[in-house]
């Protein structure tokens, strides 16, 4: 298609997004809410899969040395945690180290916490022979003295799945619900466009427009809206994601998991929802297109 | 070429053409003349495809209508520069625009689009109104832009459905100078029309249609049949 076809096509499809003011606007609403609703579920499906997967191959312990504990009861406690059967190897880990570990996944803004500042605690990282082990590993080192916690992973992920296979399915049927309120709303305002250019399509036609030429700016339309509604979610939930991301970094990293790292992530979920808002526009447009504007 | 071979049409039950048989070569001026409700506005549409006749064949330049398919329909449309009695101008385009819009939609060049529009426009003698808007002339102005928005891709064909029904005679007469002067120039005249003044001053062929018959075709024929009816 020459460029200035497409210009044509461009403007107009800009002409008729602007009259149709607020039908535009309710469309552009709906696709917004639907795509943010999208975009939260996959963060956070995308992220607890991605968890599920670190700990499900995880046989580490870490065991949570309690704070004020001299250097020689260190010592007592990894004699009697490599003493254990089921356990291959313990490796000490400073609250500095840790804290080093955290700034390196998670970026300078953990860097304010060195020195004194630093809420993280000293850590026996315990190996176990095999994954299935870390239960029992983790059981009886918390019976050990000195040890303010021993964390691994199983435990946590049964719940995990629990919650996500609920939330997983609210969303789908709530996200399903919306995407039709707005591939309505977007059908609704095209309906509206092709009704009131009907004396311009009867023209068109008259003078030997093809179906594809007339179809054209109604289904730009359609896509500018889609592309409208998801613009707001993009940005959201990138500043969300970033949020959330450095609210929970040590939390995680004090279990030695990481959550996506924002980069990356956010930009396959930025596609995704430029992708679906397109098509939600593009479908909206077919719809009324093929109802409203017979060949 | 156009040529129309048994062609019969329907609507519902009630046959509104019955058994056309009719052939004008390129280049013929042709009056379709005939009571009201005698098919001629039927037979107009079938020629630009906007119906699809019962029965026969429809040949328009090189296309079979009958057998074309959707898709094909803007290309007969392009060889055809079709007028209307109620002008059907977009009243939100100026003159220009209005004319312009014909190229525009079938992606004609804006340089090529730019130049072709104000040579019509002058050989209509609109130039001069090119900025106003459709509700700012008069009918014989407003169809004068109309049949300029019908030859601005100079079709081999042009048609036109009684294109001086709304107008006072002075004004129709100057409608059908323009009419001829597109014929001189080589293009296929198709007109309905009522206007016997008209077709009794500037003879042509004339093909008349009763109760969907064609009762009578006349190289140069006057409105009313005036000779021996076979
Ligand atoms: N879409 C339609 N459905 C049913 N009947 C129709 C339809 N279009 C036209 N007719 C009928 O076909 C007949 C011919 O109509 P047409 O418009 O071709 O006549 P005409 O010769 O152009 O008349 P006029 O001189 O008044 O314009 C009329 O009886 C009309 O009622
Ligand atoms: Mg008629």
């Amino acid at each position: 298609m020459p460029g200035y076809v497409i210009k044509r096509h461009v403007k107009d499809s800009f002409k008729s997004l602007k009259r149709n003011g607020w039908m535009s606007f309710a469309a552009v609403s709906a696709v917004a809410v639907t795509l943010m609703l999208l975009g939260i579920f996959l963060a956070l499906i995308l992220n607890v899969n991605r968890l599920s997967n670190q700990i499900e191959n995880d046989v580490r312990v870490r065991v949570l040395i309690e704070r004020g504990t001299t250097a020689k009861e260190k010592t007592a406690l990894k004699t009697k945690l490599g003493d254990m059967a089921a356990v291959d190897s313990v490796t000490y880990s400073s609250r500095n180290q840790e804290l080093k570990q955290v700034v390196g996944h998670y970026g300078q803004a953990f860097g304010l916490f060195a020195g004194a500042e630093n809420p993280l605690n000293d850590v026996y990282v315990i190996k176990a022979k095999r994954p299935t082990q870390t239960l029992a590993v983790a059981k009886a080192a918390k019976q050990l003295p000195h040890v303010a916690a021993a964390n691994y992973g199983g435990n946590q992920t049964k719940q995990l799945f629990q919650v996500v296979g609920t939330i997983r399915l609210w969303a789908s049927g709530l996200m399903l619900l919306l995407l039709l309120v707005a591939i309505f709303l977007i059908s609704n305002t095209i309906r509206i466009t092709i009704m009131s250019r009907e004396a311009e399509i009867g023209v068109m036609r008259l003078v030997g427009a093809t179906n594809a030429y007339i179809r054209w700016p109604f289904f730009l339309e359609g896509a500018w809206t889609g592309l409208l509604g998801a613009l707001l979610p993009i940005v959201l939930i990138d500043i969300g994601y970033h949020w959330v991301y450095q609210r929970t970094a040590a939390e995680f990293v004090n279990f030695g998991y990481t959550l996506a790292s924002p980069g990356q992530f956010l930009s396959l979920i930025d596609g995704v929802l430029l992708l679906v808002g397109m098509l939600i526009g593009a479908a909206g447009a077919t719809i009324s297109m093929r109802r409203y504007l017979k060949v | 070429m156009i040529q129309f071979v048994d062609v019969s049409k329907k609507f519902q039950r009630k046959t509104v053409l019955e058994n056309i048989n009719l052939t004008v070569q390129q280049g013929e001026f042709v009056y379709i003349v005939g009571p009201s409700g005698a098919g001629k506005s039927t037979l107009i549409q079938l020629l630009y495809r906007q119906l699809l006749p019962s029965k026969g064949i429809i040949w328009v330049n090189q296309f079979d209508l009958t057998k074309m398919k959707p898709q094909g329909i803007p290309y007969l449309r392009r060889e055809l520069g079709i007028v209307f009695q109620d002008f059907k101008l977009l009243p939100k385009l100026t003159v220009f625009e209005n004319v312009a819009y014909a190229m525009e939609v079938t992606e004609k060049k804006p340089a090529l689009i730019r130049r072709r529009v104000l040579e019509v426009l002058k050989e209509m003698g609109l130039a001069n109104l090119r900025h106003r808007f459709p509700s700012e002339l008069s009918g014989g102005e407003q169809q004068r832009v109309a049949i300029a928005r019908a030859i601005v891709n100079r079709p081999s064909i042009v048609i036109a459905d009684e294109p001086t029904g709304n107008l006072d005679p002075e004004t129709a007469a100057g409608i059908i100078n323009i009419f001829e002067a597109i014929h001189r120039q080589g293009s296929t005249v198709i007109m309905a029309t009522h206007n016997h003044q008209m077709v009794d001053r500037r003879p042509h062929r004339v093909v008349e249609i009763v109760a969907g018959q064609i009762v009578r075709d006349q190289a140069k024929g006057a409105y009313h049949y005036a000779g021996i009816r076979h």
